[in-house]
């Protein structure tokens, strides 16, 4: 029965080619709609690192300008700290597991052979960095606590470099040139995208890719590398000391720090330490606001960068009112189709179809302009997804528009169109049976 | 066969209340060829549709076989229209998307018979009626009178043993009109019970009995002249 009533309701789905095709326009772009929404709203409300999310914790010293308003939540600090505050915690024995510090820097890769250089971002970081994020490795691994106080030359390259120098093979130990700089390559990352990219969630920079570069920080110091990203400066640097040692030195925050808390009492442990390190700044003249220090765990973290922000939450709801406009007008859609199906329905009744045949009947015909529907809506949702790709530098990694997607596109739209369904189908499956003779 | 008795049915709109049907008795024997006869408005249709289980009467008695029908819920009325009952309408009412064979085998898709027997039986069916060679035509590409007789082949499909027709030979001109006339007349001799309701006093008067139904209630015919049955209804409409 269920091939028949199929067939029943291709043909008569091509019966009435217009108002069918507006039904599965409707549905589409509601369900498209809200797809996109959906799966912005996902992919940035995501947890990045789920199994150690709870143990990874951002610093936060708030080392302003003491004439500014006074500090109430974390928000209302820098989500970076100094180099020296940074380098500080990071070479003091802490009660943390482990502690990076890092910044956003950039150099030009110069190939071997007649490939033309080109440049790329480069993460200036502690060899801590691997085993706290849990980053996977192809070939070799991370350097050394060893390479970090050598500053030595040394690098892990992603994948995505490597395919592009090395045609994808092991390039351990072979030579990276960075500007007029050479390394050798100590390992390479296997496909690595943290969404969003917690561990450096500047404002608009949580969508972006992973650096393919990773260089001992001290080296980067020593190479006097500039920060890419965000700085902030509250008093300008000291006007006596080089440029950029003056930097260094300054109240200018540019640099990410992360700690790795693994029980509560690490946890209190910690920001008791922070509080005295800050103490002990403050005797030196430094910190002139009250104390104030956070430490916020990734999914915490993820709320004080407002990296869900408050449009996407709006977008998702009002979306979801499109939806169900677009499925309210589907019913309508449906009313109007089905009235047009007395003379078919009293037949079949005549026939000997009973209201539940009738109804299964045109149930499967609502089901089936619900999964085309679903399709038209994964292609619409593609179509979004890729204009707020284009909308917004860093989004690339937002969609994949893929098998799960499709499938949740058709099973939200049938089921949406089902329930649209529900009362024009029923009500045409009471219609009278007499109908056919009365109205002749 | 068909035994109603009392049967009363009221429509009720919220202006009016239309007694369709005033205490109607009626019965039909097995084999019969009935005539149903009446001015417009006197309630033909209604009992075709209480006697086909299309409707359910507001009061009053139906016997089918024996059985009391009058009180069935939806699933058996409708397997009993589907196994006892054929229908013949007076604007055929083929599903104009399906084609002859389809049509036929509408009926026969709520029996659950296996795909081969309904096509062994559509075919034979679609043979009677003289359409057997043309089973992927759409109705459109019919005459009138062609689709009457795919609409009788729907009608004989399931094998009923009673035959509900509502004017079917309204809409065709009476050469048509005669030749399904003739078919009816050779499904009664095989035995099928049929009941038909007409306006045509010629054809009123070939079948066994005719049973004039004024104002709600039937009364029997006495064999009359078929000028003289349209007299009588004539008279019978001031
Ligand atoms: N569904 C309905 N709702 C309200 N009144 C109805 C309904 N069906 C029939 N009637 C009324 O019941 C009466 C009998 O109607 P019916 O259709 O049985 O007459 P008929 O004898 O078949 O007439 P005709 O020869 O014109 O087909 C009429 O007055 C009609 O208006
Ligand atoms: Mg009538």
């Amino acid at each position: 029965m269920f091939n028949y009533y199929l067939r029943l309701a291709l043909s008569s789905i091509r019966r009435t080619p217009v108002l069918s095709a507006l039904m599965v326009l409707a549905l589409g772009l509601g369900i498209g709609a809200f797809m996109t929404t959906f799966t912005v709203y996902h992919l940035m409300s995501g947890d990045p690192i789920p199994h150690r999310s709870d143990m990874l914790y951002a610093v936060q010293l708030d080392n302003w300008d003491p004439n500014r308003p006074p500090t109430e939540s974390a928000r209302d600090v820098r989500a970076q700290l100094t180099w020296q505050d940074g380098n500080n915690l990071v070479l003091a024995d802490t009660p943390a597991t482990r502690q990076v510090h890092m910044y956003g820097t950039g150099a030009v890769v110069v190939p071997e052979g007649n490939d033309p250089p080109f440049d790329e971002s480069v993460r200036a970081t502690w060899h801590s960095f691997f085993p706290m994020f849990d980053v996977p490795f192809l070939y070799g691994g991370p350097w050394g606590q060893a390479e970090d106080e050598a500053r030595a030359g040394v690098a892990v390259i992603g994948r995505e470099l490597n395919d592009k120098l090395f045609n994808g093979e092991n390039s351990v130990g072979r030579d990276l040139q960075l500007d007029d700089q050479h390394y050798r390559v100590v390992g390479v990352i296997d496909d690595w995208q943290p969404m969003p990219r917690f561990y450096h969630s500047d404002w608009g920079r949580a969508f972006e890719d992973t650096e393919q570069v990773f260089i001992p920080m001290n080296r980067a110091i020593d190479l006097q590398m500039g920060q890419r990203g965000n700085t902030n400066c509250w008093k300008m640097p000291d006007e006596d000391l080089p440029l950029f040692e003056g930097f260094l030195k300054s109240e200018c925050v540019f640099t990410q720090f992360w700690a790795e808390l693994e029980t509560p009492q690490q946890v209190a442990a910690y920001k008791d330490y922070l509080d005295n390190y800050v103490r002990g700044q403050k005797a030196i003249g430094r910190f002139e606001r009250p104390l104030a220090t956070f430490i916020s765990d990734v999914m915490e973290w993820m709320d004080v960068m407002r990296v869900v922000r408050d449009d996407n939450r709006v977008l998702l709801r009002l979306s979801f009112l499109f939806l169900l406009v677009c499925v309210l007008n589907t019913v309508g859609l449906l009313m109007a189709k089905f009235m047009g199906k007395g003379g078919e329905v009293a037949l079949r009744r005549a026939m000997g179809a009973s209201r539940r045949q009738v109804f299964q009947q045109n149930l499967i015909e609502v089901g089936l302009i619900g999964v085309l529907g679903g399709l038209a809506g994964a292609g619409l949702a593609w179509l979004g997804l890729r204009a707020v790709e284009n909308m917004y530098r860093g989004y690339q990694h937002l969609v994949h528009l893929d098998a799960v997607m499709l499938l949740t596109a058709i099973a939200t739209a049938t089921v949406f169109a089902v329930l649209a369904g529900m009362y024009p189908v029923w009500r045409v499956s009471r219609l009278a049976p007499a109908g056919l003779l009365k109205t002749q | 066969m068909l035994k109603m008795s009392q049967i009363t049915k009221v429509y009720r709109t919220e202006l009016v209340e239309t007694h369709a049907l005033q205490g109607l008795d009626l019965h039909v024997e097995e084999g019969e060829f009935v005539a149903i006869t009446g001015p417009s408005g006197s309630g033909k249709t209604t009992f075709l549709n209480i006697a086909g289980l299309l409707e359910s009467p507001t009061s009053g008695a139906y016997l089918l076989d024996g059985e009391d029908v009058s009180r069935l819920n939806d699933r058996a009325r409708s397997r009993i229209r589907n196994e006892k009952v054929g229908f013949i309408f007076q604007s055929f009412n083929l599903i104009p998307d399906l084609n002859l064979a389809d049509n036929v085998d509408v009926p026969l898709r709520y029996r659950g018979w296996s795909a081969a027997r309904r096509r062994d039986i559509v075919g034979k069916m679609l043979d009677r009626v003289g359409l057997g060679a043309r089973h992927n035509y759409l109705p459109s590409q019919l005459s009138g009178g062609q689709q009457q007789r795919v609409a009788i082949a729907r009608a004989l499909a399931g094998q009923p043993r009673f035959l509900l027709a509502d004017e079917p030979t309204g809409n065709l001109d009476s050469e048509m009109a005669e030749a399904v006339m003739g078919l009816l007349e050779t499904i009664n001799e095989q035995g099928t019970t049929i009941v038909m309701v007409t306006h045509d006093p010629d054809l009123a008067h070939r079948a066994h009995r005719n049973i004039h139904i004024l104002d709600g209630q039937a009364s029997d015919v006495p064999d009359l002249a078929p000028g003289n049955v349209m007299q009588f209804s004539e008279s019978l409409r001031v």
